[in-house]
């Protein structure tokens, strides 16, 4: 059975690789959506805080014969806590002047980060192996997907979704929507806003960090893995718009899969289809897909 | 009135300059600092922070070096193909960025200018990771541009010209209407100024001038490469115009020349082995926004202010 001429086991096979890139879209802009709702800041450190992930990671097997199970909790634990570092020592001192400090602020912290580990490590990657319970692949009939790429998409789907239901479900994440609203109304009401925005912040980088552990054995460890990414998932998050915390997930996975066609359809165009929909979302709805006019 | 003298010297410096630098050196000086003026024009005045001018510049840089290069034309058709072709993109890009204000703006020129920045990887004219390289300089007016130190003052005037137009465009009724805009937009709106139009002229204009930059890099250098069009290009003009200070007219030039003079300084000293400069550039960053927001000379003119009252 062929579509426009192409065969058709080989698009599913590039949805599912879609869908993987869709899966690391969704982790990233989920953070991002999360840190901007309460803080309304760009992080635009968040690609580098995805490598700093996938590098602790690779520091704990290389050093500290941590396995890739532990390094999927204590990573985004240790960089979450170094992003609550980051937020109260520099982040904080800038909540009261215009927004795009913020975003100048992360960009500078990003040079800082990726720098750093690129004059350490230079631009080549690292292996990191895959576990050893996720080896070898599983015949979905059109084509064999490697056990370790289901796991990732199953993993950044449940934690995607967990999210979301703390955030809609929990008496923690109503905490954090009233003070996406109306901050200083919920400080009124004798809520420790700050403290919450550190851990808001935390957590959206641990976020980051996590989707750099599941991304360690596909992509290579290097300094270089999140500074392009991170300009894509910008794109998904403008599409998506901001409003949302499902609008973010959903977008994301959503156009990993438009990628995955566009490389069987029209490979060159697969670098660029997600602007070209940025361009065509903002031509026709200025605050994008699950966005509200503010 | 003391700005006229300050001007005036700073021309004299410039016009000298050459007996004491490098002249290479100071032209790639020139033309990022034309780069951060017109940058300047948007973020200092107009308010809104584009994270895709790189993408402008090295637009530019490629349509003049191919210009120049593959079609043999003269330097002075290069150097107007390679600023019309940016003012181009600048309309295209500024049509949908103006749609959102703030932090909106920065992500939709930001991921535009990537957009480009992946059709120059593909594309064949620009040579892929190679870059253009050997664009020649050719001639104007029979003055011949292979020689560095005619280049340079054909270089120094043309900036001279970029700079006196943004001086213009910043202190012409239009100008008033951009710091209006920044200022209150609602309130400008309200007053029946088509704001949009207004933006989009300073984005246009902006983009252009930013070509022209990018344009008279690609002769100076003789290179048109994808570093030119990357997005750290960007952050580095973001740079250049913050540590300077932006919304004065001076402080994008000092910002350039401060930023250049040390990009080139890490790359030829031994402490640029084990200090690499996009960790300086990011620290200079972090330092700028929380300490020094005004940049150079805008903490000189609050202090001229205070200190003096000159206005």
């Amino acid at each position: 059975m062929d579509f426009l001429n192409i065969p058709l086991p080989a698009i599913l096979a590039q949805l599912v690789v879609g869908l993987i890139n869709g899966s690391f879209y969704a982790l990233l802009s989920l953070g991002l959506a999360i840190i901007f709702g309460l803080l309304n800041i760009i992080n635009f450190a968040h690609g580098a805080q995805y490598m700093l992930g996938a590098f602790v990671a690779w520091f704990g097997v290389q050093y500290l014969g941590v396995n890739y199970w532990a390094a999927l909790i204590l990573v985004p634990l240790t960089v979450g806590a170094f992003g609550m570092l980051l937020e109260r020592t520099l982040l904080s001192r800038l909540y009261r002047e215009d927004h795009l400090y913020g975003l100048l602020l992360t960009f500078g912290l990003a040079l800082i980060i990726e720098g750093v580990f690129v004059q350490l490590y230079g631009v080549s990657g690292k292996p990191y192996a895959t576990p050893e319970s996720l080896r070898g692949a599983l015949n979905l009939g059109f084509m064999f997907l490697p056990k370790y790429r289901a796991w990732v998409i199953v993993a950044s789907l449940v934690v995607c979704l967990g999210s979301w239901l703390i955030i809609e479900r929990t008496k923690l994440g109503a905490y954090l929507r009233a003070g996406t609203e109306n901050s200083q109304l919920l400080q009124a009401f004798g809520v420790n806003v700050p403290l919450m925005i550190t851990l808001t912040y935390g957590f959206g980088v641990a976020l980051a960090a996590f989707a750099g552990v599941l991304a360690a054995p596909i992509f290579q460890v290097s300094p270089k893995m999140g500074s392009d990414l991170i300009i894509v998932v910008f794109a998904v998050v403008v599409i998506g718009g901001m409003g949302s915390i499902l609008g973010s997930i959903v977008t994301g996975l959503g156009l990993g899969l438009v990628e995955g066609l566009t490389k069987v359809i029209w490979p060159q165009a697969s670098g660029t289809v997600i602007f070209v929909i940025m361009a065509i979302v903002l031509l026709i709805r200025p605050a994008g897909l699950f966005g509200k006019e503010k | 009135m003391y700005q006229r003298t300050l001007y005036f010297v700073l021309c004299v410096c410039l016009l000298l300059a050459p007996l004491a630098i490098y002249p290479v050196f100071l032209m790639k000086m020139l033309c990022f600092a034309l780069f951060a003026c017109a940058f300047n024009l948007l973020l200092g005045y107009v308010g809104l922070l584009s994270f895709g001018h790189a993408a402008f510049f090295g637009l530019a840089a490629y349509v003049t070096g191919h210009v120049l290069k593959v079609l043999e034309l003269p330097t002075i058709v290069g150097l107007l193909g390679g600023t019309l072709a940016a003012g181009l993109l600048g309309l295209a890009v500024g049509l949908l960025a103006i749609r959102r204000q703030g932090i909106y703006f920065a992500m939709i020129t930001l991921a535009l200018a990537q957009m480009v920045y992946f059709f120059f990887l593909q594309a064949d004219f620009t040579g892929g990771e190679n870059g253009l390289q050997g664009v020649p300089r050719g001639s104007f007016l029979g003055l011949d541009l292979q020689d560095d130190l005619n280049l340079y003052y054909f270089v120094l005037a043309i900036c001279i010209g970029g700079f006196v137009l943004v001086y213009r465009t910043v202190h012409s009724p239009f100008g008033q209407v951009l710091k209006a805009i920044r200022e209150n937009e609602p309130r400008a709106i309200s007053l029946g100024y088509e704001v949009d139009r207004y933006k989009l002229l300073a984005f246009v204009l902006s983009a252009s001038l930013a070509g022209l930059a990018g344009a008279l890099k690609s002769v100076v250098l003789q290179l048109a490469s994808l570093s030119d069009a990357h997005w750290h290009a960007s952050g580095e003009v973001v740079l250049m115009t913050l540590l300077g200070g932006m919304g004065t007219m001076l402080g994008p030039v000092v910002g350039a020349g401060t930023v250049v003079a040390l990009q080139n300084y890490l790359a030829s000293s031994p402490v640029g082995v084990w200090l690499p400069a996009p960790v300086v550039l990011g620290a200079i960053f972090v330092v700028c926004v929380l300490a020094f927001r005004r940049g150079f000379i805008g903490e000189l003119q609050a202090l001229a202010k205070k200190s003096f009252n000159l206005s």
